[in-house]
């Protein structure tokens, strides 16, 4: 089944995938089918506004009235001859949004940035009953006098004398330098 | 249905890898170049130097002593003790 044309999408979407991707507008168009239920089928070419595949395997109308027919087979001759309101007609036959229209700015990103900050609130919350409930008392060695002892233990050691941290305690005036 | 014929420019063909080797090979040794003077004269050489420093007057009995004053060895303790 590799060779089906995958929508021409040189990805690795699958039609399902793409499907999920695009708007609803290819479940909205004017296609000649009569379904109960709102299923796509996917065995029937398919139609979609996507930014990056720009032309779909169908035109938008495929059913057409009487004078859109007309309309296409005007477009069969010198296009020339054809009006701007015609060309925009015929533009809207084929496709269902302008690039404009696709790419008009929504306001997810109000709900992406709420939900975050709930989560981090939640999180936060979490995290303040734990060190209240859950967390088991502190080893001595987080104590004042523990920490100052292990210092002068250190600085007794001469640990890094050169670069590091006894490089910075002068031992004569027994000081920080 | 004839059309008079527009054309646009016919677009660069060859030697694509090799203009850009020629643009990003000099930048990319005179980065590289930069970073390893750089990190030099300003890691290694202080780094020499403040060893040199440290062992130039270093007194290694004297320095043994004093930690032994302080009593963090276990095979010889302060003296007096």
């Amino acid at each position: 089944m590799l060779h089906l044309k995958l929508g021409r999408v040189g990805c690795l979407l699958t039609r399902r995938a793409m499907v999920a991707l695009t708007d609803s507008g290819a479940r909205l168009s004017t296609h000649g089918h009569h379904e109960v239920s709102d299923q796509l089928d996917m065995s029937q070419p398919m139609y979609w506004d996507r930014l990056d595949t720009p032309l779909p395997d169908r035109p938008w109308k495929d059913v057409l009235d009487a004078t859109d027919k007309s309309l296409k087979q005007k477009e069969k001759g010198p296009w020339s001859a054809l009006s701007k309101e015609e060309k925009i007609a015929l533009y809207r036959l084929k496709f269902n949004h302008t690039y404009p229209e696709m790419k008009r700015p929504s306001q997810e990103w109000k709900t992406v940035i709420g939900g975050m900050f709930i989560f981090f609130g939640i999180t936060g919350l979490v995290v303040i009953w734990q060190s209240f409930y859950v967390y088991p008392p502190q080893p001595p060695t987080f104590g004042e006098d523990w920490q100052a002892k292990q210092v002068q233990r250190m600085l007794d050691m001469r640990i890094n004398p050169i670069e590091g941290f006894s490089a910075k305690w002068d031992y004569e005036k027994k000081q920080w330098k | 249905m004839s059309y008079s014929k527009m054309s646009l420019a016919k677009p660069v063909m060859r030697g694509l890898l090799g203009k850009r080797l020629r643009f990003h090979l000099p930048i990319a040794f005179a980065l590289s170049l930069m970073a390893a003077a750089a990190f030099k004269f300003g890691v290694t050489e202080p780094r020499k130097r403040a060893y040199a420093d440290f062992y130039k007057n270093y007194d290694a009995t004297k320095e043994f002593n004093n930690m032994r004053e302080a009593g963090i060895f276990e095979s010889v303790r302060p003296t007096g003790k």
